[in-house]
């Protein structure tokens, strides 16, 4: 009798639970998953927790961003995607949109018009990389050094960190081609409009991996964004490569005696993309958060948090204060005029071609 | 009933149980019974190992030989392009163009197109972004108005000019493959057979060599390690035996992640040790000990966190050597060190096979701590695995790289098997 009432009880709750899902035509329920860490808090503040209070959604995170692409593939084949709404960077976009794993976002009529009536398509621009990508901030990889450690003259260009005599002492670099190559491209006199021409060849690869092997026994290779701001805290190493809101972080939160060396920085995109295979009212809920939180004001709202650009022209002007800190960001984005003389933009196209073939080649060098 | 006569024999000289039939048969159907109801105890764990660990690893690894992406994106394509003979050096004809643009339309509908693009791009770089390029032009082509195709797709992209697309396509061709295993023996396959990848992508062989290389250091260093601590826990008075295996187990049940980034603190150019040592002056402050990015600092940082599963088994099997062996030893005159080699050891050497085995099969598939610790120097072959799985996607390679690292440990406990005995390995 009380395992009949038991089990009685459970299958309700269980069939309650479904229910949960299933609101009318949108689900009241949502999986957003991205990177974790500062990253994740500045989208709570600016997105989650406001259109979760306006809307009545309980929004659970997930911070297995970096293994986005593939679990998205296993979830596609096993048939029950979880995700509903996923942040990746541009590069994993167009992955995702190549297997057919990412939805085709229209962005005129999916995301959001400018206050003043601009198109979203014309507010993002160029920066709508792939059919399946909405994106939401310019981050950089770009270098931060102590300042106690560099001796007199600061660096101000990234041929610092191949300049070991002016330089002395270990650099962080991450342990992948892509940036690496560019940047040792361009400090061996490659012009800067060649640089991809020149990759693309067998002795533009051998010439960058030469360039490289100069600074070789001096490097300190990282594969996570928190790696170099902990090398540069314990003065493990004198300079090194990191995306640039943490080093905004351990220069303005932790005070640490770190600068930014902005020159040849490399900007790249985050964004959002809707797993295919969704049920149709976890897609409307979707679209429907898309559409709040990729707005004018929300992304400059983001930038509050953290040191991030928004996508958007619009939100530019309307990027204000450091919520607790104070402190105005516009000097700290990556997209300030004064910190974005000389700058590259991820050559996405290259490098989904590119990439298997010259991690191939770069690992190897990296075992020699 | 058979003649049965009074010693239990028929009249064929057959031994015959107690119902008549002969001896041999008896004993095989009591035997099969035994056999069988020892399988029906079993079955439900067998079952579940079957469904939950066996076949999804089957099915995984078996992506390692799965080539039919080809076939089912451009069915007609394949079948066309079988008959082309590329040694010829001319492109293929316009036959096989115009059952490309009809798979492809179909294709770029159903957006198939770029998977295969992708697929492709591993064998050939450049294919991603020309099957991508191509997709958005050829969407409006007609198959059966717009012909001839050979111009037209030369014009959209000049890659569909290029022989070597199409050898590289006709290659490709197969249900299945022995491109992903090639891969990962530092060849591939060319439209002319077998060749070996040009050296400056040469990097799993080697890896595969210091992965088994260093595993037999770890081995090694946690016996050398591990033994004494085993042979304490063994021999002192109980109450102390327990206070040290609280001291072993603790670390154990520490999270793995802590206890390697917990290493980059002792370890580091700034780290405790070498700031120990320079103020001790022993180590000049400005050569300091290079001890992690490397692979010394792998081998301390696995031995630390694979020691338990040496000294365990050590321990239980040592519990069981009596020691009154080692006191009649010593009493037939035996000094110290005999009386240990020539006796306890040699007991114990199950137990030591038993860790050995453990700890070599862990490391072998370790890559977080190399991944932290091992700099560039002291990565896995489990590193590169874990790389094509999440940022390339390359499955195929992924899978012919860990069903290579399976045989290798099969074969190796199969040589163990042989030289040592399984059955010489105990677990307490």
């Amino acid at each position: 009798m009380k395992l009949t009432k038991t089990l009685l009880a459970t299958t309700a709750l269980t069939v309650a639970a479904g229910m949960v899902n299933a609101d009318g035509h949108m689900s009241s329920e949502m999986t957003i998953v991205s990177w974790g860490g500062a990253y994740s808090a500045s989208q709570k503040g600016a997105y989650h927790d406001p259109y979760a209070e306006a809307n009545g959604v309980t929004i659970i995170n997930d911070d297995s961003s970096a293994e986005a692409v593939a679990k998205l593939r296993a979830m596609s084949e096993a048939g029950n995607v979880t995700w509903d709404v996923v942040d990746v960077v541009a590069a994993d976009a167009i992955r995702l949109c190549d297997e057919g794993l990412a939805m085709e976002i229209d962005a005129d009529t999916m995301l959001a018009d400018a206050p003043d009536g601009t198109k979203a398509s014309e507010d993002f621009g160029d920066l709508l990389v792939s059919d399946c990508f909405i994106p939401q901030i310019v981050y950089s990889t770009t270098f931060g050094y102590r300042t106690d450690l560099v001796g007199d003259t600061a660096p101000t260009t990234v041929c610092a960190v191949f300049d070991t005599e002016a330089y002395p002492g270990k650099r962080a670099l991450e342990k992948r081609p892509i940036n690496n190559m560019e940047w040792a491209l361009l400090c061996d006199g490659v012009a800067k409009d060649a640089v991809y021409d020149v990759l693309a060849t067998q002795e533009g690869q051998d010439q960058a991996l030469a360039k490289l092997d100069t600074i070789k026994d001096d490097v300190i290779w990282w594969s996570a964004g928190a790696d170099t701001p902990q090398l540069l805290a314990d003065g493990e190493v004198v300079m090194g490569s990191t995306y640039n809101g943490r080093l905004f972080a351990a220069i303005e939160e932790q005070k640490l005696p770190v600068a930014m060396l902005w020159d040849a920085q490399v900007f790249d995109l985050d964004g959002w993309i809707i797993p295919t295979g969704l049920s149709p009212e976890r897609q409307a809920r979707a679209l429907d958060y898309i559409m709040f939180a990729t707005d004018t004001q929300r992304l400059a709202d983001q930038a509050q948090y953290i040191s991030y650009g928004p996508a958007r022209k619009s939100s530019a002007p309307l990027v204000g204060k450091h919520k607790t800190l104070g402190i105005d960001m516009a000097p700290h984005m990556p997209t300030d005029p004064n910190n974005a003389t000389n700058t590259f933009l991820y050559n996405y196209v290259f490098w989904a071609d590119y990439r298997d073939d010259i991690d191939a080649k770069f690992q190897a060098w990296l075992a020699k | 009933m058979s003649d049965i006569s009074a010693d239990g024999l028929d009249a064929n000289g057959l031994v015959l149980a107690a119902d008549g039939t002969p001896l041999k048969r008896s004993l095989a159907r009591a035997m099969r019974r035994q056999k069988l109801r020892a399988l029906l105890l079993v079955a439900p764990l067998l079952i579940f190992v079957l469904l939950t660990f066996i076949y999804p690893i089957g099915v995984m690894l078996s992506r390692s030989v799965q080539n039919d992406i080809v076939a089912n994106t451009l069915p007609e394509t394949v079948r066309v392009l079988g008959r082309w003979d590329a040694s010829t050096g001319e492109l293929p004809d316009e036959e096989v163009y115009a059952a490309f643009t009809r798979d492809m339309v179909i294709a770029i509908a159903d957006k198939k197109h770029t998977r295969l693009g992708s697929r492709l791009n591993y064998e050939k770089t450049g294919l991603s972004s020309m099957f991508r390029q191509s997709g958005r032009k050829m969407k409006k082509l007609d198959p059966v108005a717009d012909a001839p195709f050979k111009d037209k797709l030369i014009g959209i992209h000049k890659g569909w000019g290029d022989i070597e697309t199409w050898k590289t396509l006709q290659t490709y061709s197969g249900i299945y493959t022995s491109g992903y295993f090639l891969n990962a023996v530092d060849a591939h396959m060319t439209p002319e057979g077998m060749a070996w990848q040009p050296e400056d992508k040469q990097i799993l062989l080697k890896l595969f060599g210091r992965t088994l290389i260093m595993s037999l250091i770890i081995t090694g260093s946690c016996i050398m390690l591990g033994y004494p601590i085993a042979w304490l826990l063994a021999n002192v008075s109980p109450r102390n035996a327990n206070l040290l295996l609280i001291l072993v187990l603790l670390p154990f049940w520490t999270s793995l992640l802590v206890r390697t980034s917990a290493w980059k603190v002792m370890l580091q150019q700034n780290g405790v040790i070498n700031e120990v040592l320079v103020w001790i002056g022993l180590v000049p402050d400005a050569d300091r000990l290079i001890l992690i990015n490397n692979q010394f600092g792998t081998i301390v940082a696995m031995t630390h966190i694979l020691l338990p599963f040496m000294i365990l088994p050590m321990y239980s099997v040592m519990q069981t050597i009596p020691p009154v062996y080692l006191r009649a030893a010593k009493s037939m005159g035996a000094t110290n060190w005999t009386a240990f080699w020539r006796v306890y050891f040699p007991q114990s050497v199950p137990g030591i096979g038993a860790g050995s085995i453990l700890v070599f099969i862990l490391s072998i598939g370790y890559y977080i701590t190399p991944e932290i610790v091992g700099g560039t120097k002291g990565v896995f072959i489990s590193n590169r695995i874990a790389y094509h799985i999440s940022s390339s996607l390359n499955w195929g390679l992924a899978a012919a790289l860990g069903t290579i690292l399976l045989v290798v440990v099969l074969a190796l406990y199969w040589a163990y098997d042989r030289i040592v005995g399984i059955d010489n390995v105990k677990l307490g």
